[in-house]
């Protein structure tokens, strides 16, 4: 029984992903914005099999009281081995341009507050000289495009935050493990949406509980991705820059 | 604007899809409105051309579970695979399985499905204890056999219009093995089928008759009767029976839509001619996994494609016991004349317990559920004269499985419907509705 700590609870791919760690009868404490959503999770999870079930509510912009949720679950699980960080929202590009104020906010909520997570976690961990830290970056974040390069940047300041981190924690015996997850569909537009990219949050979700069970670096889910986006980043700047359509 | 199919592939239509994050989220205000669940029905009841589907899938939480009655609790969105994978393992089963666990819960009771124990316990509905009924003006309704009744009788059957079912208390049924235990034997005629019957359906729980509706002359109404029990724990039964145990749980995807069907009238008799004559038509106890008795089309993952990009109409009706014999004789003389057999066609015997729903299908009687892959107008011809059988006999066509029905055979089949009609939510709709209440 592993004792696990996801933030972010109601996003899709979290969800999935704790109903495979549940299914293993982990012990889940689970954080989320929305008490309802996040309660209704939590009720489901332990029909399908987890067994100790702590919830928070948080704000991912209140990074002051990051330290007491991590005191919470650690008080409730009775330790922690591993933290999934999940949460984000999908920044809307066009306001963000036109708002400071809006692309701050943004900036908090997809990249800073992951980083204070992950900095207090591994705190944690390395005092216990084990644990692993995923957090779900994005191919978004290999390469800018004008469509939504506000997330993709707050996505690649995760990616290279967490890769300098890796590197620090190995060491310690504690794994760093980033997500990079492909186009997900949710279970509603998987019934309409049949492209090949495509891929089922259940399939990401056994991914991910492969790769924080192995401590793999970075995780491409599907697999594909990864020829995808290393095609993606050798193309030239020079290239790149009319490319977009 | 989405495509958004149903099973049969025909008719296919555009839709705004919303999907439904959470049992707590208000309505959009995007009239027409149709819950959309898994999108196992075939015609156009779960297709409202033009309008909203609220995709339902994603309410897929289970709620409350007590091992001491096995009463449910989940959102409407769980389908009854699902169910079974986590519940079967502390020994329940849905009490009520149609012929594919890829429904979802919701859908089951706005189509009140039925399975193939309806003689002893009824159809889906009658394992319903309650439901949360939300409507589009914001009223949320709970709604049971004690409380808002009327609802409960209108939503049972009600095609999804009457409000979005958002979660259900369902009663499940114990088991002690995933496995049915039973036999299988070849009729020859009609008169046969219904002598079978009526000697099993009292000691069995489960019977249905597969049907050969592509030969003709002498071979005509032949088919294969199987009947099972929920067996005992596994230690009891061991050395006792032909254990029909999958080899491994494998299931095949049909890749891809091939651009002309493989069914002609020679495959369709072929097909049919090998399934009656195969070795395991004729066996005395057998032990089927519950997947192969109740579910054996679910292994193959998308087989709808195998119709090809024209898709398939299904007919199944429900005809009175007195009328039943000749009207059932009718059908397969009009069917082999028409030279369209049907790939795949059922036969079971309804019980006698009233359905709960205003609109539901399942009636004291037989019911025959058949296939046709869509060759136009004659096809729809065909349908039609089925129809005229249908009619005269005093049955009624299972909206869930139409695609075609008239307006008049539809008020024939369904009288109830104007009663129902004060029950639907002024924003809900649906393509099946506006075609079958169309003037």
């Amino acid at each position: 029984v592993k004792r696990i700590l996801i933030v972010g609870a109601t996003s899709a791919i979290a969800e999935a992903t704790a109903r495979e760690f549940a299914a293993r009868g982990d012990a889940l404490f689970l954080v989320a914005r929305n008490a309802a959503a996040l309660q209704a999770i939590a009720d489901d999870l332990r029909l399908r099999g987890a067994s100790v079930l702590g919830t928070a509510v948080f704000e991912a912009r209140e990074l002051e009281a990051f330290p007491a949720l991590i005191d919470a679950a650690v008080l409730c699980l009775g330790g922690l081995d591993q933290a999934l960080i999940a949460h984000g929202t999908l920044s809307d590009q066009g306001a963000c341009e036109a708002s400071v104020e809006l692309l701050r906010e943004e900036f908090m909520t997809n990249a800073l507050s992951v980083m204070a997570l992950s900095l207090l976690l591994a705190r944690h961990f390395t005092a216990q000289d084990h644990g692993v830290i995923a957090a779900i970056s994005s191919v978004a974040g290999e390469r800018g495009r004008q469509s939504n390069y506000l997330y993709g940047a707050s996505k690649a300041a995760v990616s290279t935050f967490l890769s300098g981190l890796r590197q620090q924690l190995y060491p310690k015996g504690v794994w760093v493990v980033t997500i990079k997850p492909g186009f997900v569909a949710t279970p509603m537009t998987a019934a309409f949406k049949k492209g090949v990219l495509w891929a089922t949050p259940a399939h990401v979700a056994r991914d991910i509980v492969r790769a924080m069970d192995r401590g793999t670096p970075v995780l491409y889910t599907p697999w594909f991705w990864r020829p995808i986006m290393a095609l993606v980043r050798s193309v030239p700047e020079r290239i790149f820059r009319r490319m977009g359509g | 604007m989405t495509a958004g199919i149903s099973w049969g592939c025909w008719p296919r239509y555009q839709h705004r899809i919303v999907p439904l994050k959470n049992r707590f989220e208000p309505l959009p205000d995007l009239p027409p409105l149709l819950p959309f669940g898994n999108g196992r029905s075939y015609g156009d009841v779960c297709l409202n051309a033009g309008g909203t589907l609220l995709a339902t899938r994603s309410l897929d939480r289970l709620i409350a579970f007590d091992p001491a009655t096995g009463i449910l609790e989940c959102e409407a969105g769980v389908l009854l695979s699902e169910i079974i994978e986590l519940l079967l393992p502390r020994g329940w089963f849905p009490a009520v399985s149609p012929g594919t666990a890829f429904v979802t819960v919701g859908g089951a009771i706005a189509n009140d499905v039925h399975g193939k124990n309806h003689h002893r316990v009824g159809s889906f509905g009658h394992h319903v204890l309650g439901f949360e009924l939300l409507r589009s003006n914001g009223e949320v309704l709970q709604c049971s056999a004690d409380g808002h009744s009327d609802w409960f009788r209108a939503t049972i059957g009600g095609l999804g219009l009457t409000g979005l079912i958002r979660k259900v208390r369902l009663r499940l049924r114990p088991v002690a093995s995933p496995w049915i235990a039973g036999d299988s034997q070849r009729f020859a005629s009609l008169d046969e089928f219904f002598e079978l019957t009526a000697a099993s359906d009292g000691e069995y729980e489960y019977t249905v008759a597969w049907l050969d509706c592509a030969s003709r002359g002498s071979n005509r109404g032949r088919g294969v009767f199987m009947r099972g029990n929920h067996a005992p724990a596994p230690a009891a039964i061991a050395g006792t029976a032909t254990v029909r145990q999958p080899r491994s749980r494998w299931t095949l995807r049909v890749p891809l839509t091939p651009p002309i069907s493989p069914f002609c009238r020679a495959s369709v008799q072929l097909l049919n001619s090998l399934y009656y004559h195969r070795r395991a038509a004729q066996r005395s106890h057998v032990l089927w996994h519950y997947q192969d008795f109740h579910f054996p089309l679910d292994r193959i993952l998308e087989w709808n494609r195998l119709y090809g990009p024209r898709g398939f109409f299904q007919y199944q009706c429900a005809l009175p016991d007195a009328e039943a014999r000749a009207a059932l004789a009718d059908m397969l003389e009009l069917i082999a004349c028409a030279q369209q057999g049907s790939c795949l066609s059922v036969l079971k015997k309804f019980g006698t317990m009233p359905s709960l729903g205003l609109m539901s299908f399942a009636r004291p009687g037989v019911t025959l559920a058949l296939d046709f892959p869509n060759r136009g107008a004659r096809t729809l011809q065909l349908l039609e004269s089925l129809d005229a059988i249908t009619r005269e006999a005093g049955g009624a066509v299972y909206p869930a499985k139409d695609a075609r029905m008239s307006a008049s055979s539809f008020r024939r089949y369904f009288p109830a419907w104007e009663e129902f009609q004060r029950y639907i939510d002024p924003k809900f709709s649906s393509s099946f509705w506006r075609r079958v209440t169309a003037a």
